[in-house]
């Protein structure tokens, strides 16, 4: 239960930790931002990297503010800093201090990171659902410069990405969301903080009674969180109300391709993802 | 074994000044290099909550950290939680409720709720609970501790004429 040795690097600016990562990757390096899961897969030696580049001392990463049409969070931006919505960032700031009380508990949200939960990508992720389902994109900083990736492309697995080794996200920015958007999110998991077994994520606008610019996220079902087409489409055909709410629920049930496993069977998936959905839908008349 | 670096910090007021391997957890190096045993380590991967300590006025699980990390940081463990032979009301309160039995958890649910009452001298049932959920007691149980934390944010209050 203790970390193998490593070699301990801070940098102070991104210039410098992208260098040291061009650097260090080859040699099994790895970023740390808040740690809350690299450290215990170190202590379960799951995780042995040679060397960690703590980004936690570089200012410029602290930083999460409004620009232009989105809501910019930096790499070292933890958690319970989005628990009071940032100012100006109007619905989408709201939404994610709602989801937020659903990520662990208070002492892990003090050191963990929204930027690392999605360089994390894990199924059950509420963040890496948010950005999937709100259509985030991630800024990716490396010696070789910068680029810019959809969240819809960057997931591609279980606790697997498009980010290179020698690469660090430097921030993730989430459009903000029109001042008319309803939101709801769901989550079952087995205890309060504990990963969720099933999450969805829904948001649209209303216009004479009817849902706009659905957005219908589903997390910890399949190997990546995603948007269900069918689902939005669903949620788009009628009069906003109970019956239209079940419909697209079992819509997304009948469209997601479910993990398997002795313990959660792909059946019980589908059956949860239709009551998160549609738990959700509800939410989202408040 | 890699190099050792030095570290320094202030705890419970006393500035510390240590070396260790990077790899040091925090919470082993309070323990080890400072000699505060108070806060105690089940799981050690940031599961049950006993190794909570206060960084910067924060909770936060010390074993989730590295010491190399805690650079200049101010840090109150259990330790610093009476004034001298004072006890705090958070601890007056756990004694008074019978909060604890075996006493293994107790530090970390102590250093959870005095930073939390510090933040919000007032908070909801509701609030208590989710905050308690934090951490893992298995043999009191939680109603008790629930009773003396509501306790002792009344003490405080009134202590404090809020």
């Amino acid at each position: 239960m203790k970390p193998a040795s490593f070699s301990y690097h801070a940098p102070t600016s991104v210039a410098e930790a992208v260098a040291l990562l061009a650097q260090l990757a080859p040699e099994d390096g790895r970023v740390m931002a808040g740690g809350q899961t690299l450290i215990p897969m170190m202590a379960f030696r799951l995780a042995r990297p040679r060397h960690v580049i703590d980004v936690n001392g570089i200012d410029e990463l602290r930083h999460v503010a409004v620009e232009g049409s989105t809501l910019s969070i930096g790499a070292t931006v933890r958690h319970a800093m989005l628990e009071r919505p940032v100012a100006g960032s109007g619905v989408l700031g709201r939404l994610l201090a709602d989801v937020v009380r659903h990520i662990a508990h208070p002492p892990i949200r003090a050191r963990g990171t929204f930027c690392g939960s999605v360089a994390n990508s894990d199924p059950a992720s509420e963040w890496c659902l948010v950005a999937a389902t709100l259509g985030a994109d991630i800024v990716i900083r490396s010696s070789r410069g910068e680029r810019v990736v959809p969240a819809g492309r960057f997931f591609t697995g279980i606790m697997a990405n498009c980010l290179e080794p020698d690469e660090l996200i430097s921030s993730i920015r989430i459009p903000l969301l029109p001042d008319d958007t309803r939101f709801g999110f769901h989550e079952v998991s087995r205890r309060q903080g504990d990963f969720a077994m099933a999450a969805a994520l829904v948001a649209y606008r209303m216009s004479g009674g009817r849902a706009l610019e659905p957005r219908v996220g589903v997390g910890a079902i399949e190997a990546s969180p995603r948007r269900i087409a069918v689902a939005e489409d669903t949620l788009a055909s009628g009069a906003r109300g109970p019956e239209l709410f079940r419909a697209t629920a079992l819509a997304c049930g009948g469209a997601v391709d479910p993990m398997d496993d002795e313990e959660m069977p792909a059946q019980y998936r589908r059956d949860l993802v239709r009551a998160v959905v549609e738990t959700a839908l509800e939410r989202s008349l408040a | 074994m890699t190099d050792l670096v030095e570290v320094k910090f202030t705890v419970n007021g006393r500035d510390c000044r240590i070396e260790v391997e990077p790899r040091r957890t925090l919470a082993d190096a309070l323990r080890e290099e400072c000699g505060l045993t108070g806060t105690h380590l089940g799981c050690e991967h940031g599961v049950c909550g006993a190794c909570t300590i206060s960084l910067n006025g924060e909770a936060v699980r010390s074993c989730l950290m590295f010491a190399v990390q805690a650079r200049g940081a101010t840090i109150v463990t259990v330790e610093g939680l009476a004034t001298g032979t004072r006890l705090h009301p958070l601890q007056k309160a756990f004694i008074e409720h019978h909060a604890l039995q075996c006493g293994f958890c107790t530090p970390g649910f102590l250093m959870l709720s005095a930073t939390a009452l510090e933040r919000n001298p007032d908070p909801s049932d509701e609030e208590l609970l989710e905050l308690l959920s934090s951490n893992l007691c298995r043999c009191t149980g939680y109603k008790n501790i629930v009773a003396a934390v509501k306790a002792a944010a009344e003490a405080m209050r009134k202590e404090s004429g809020r």
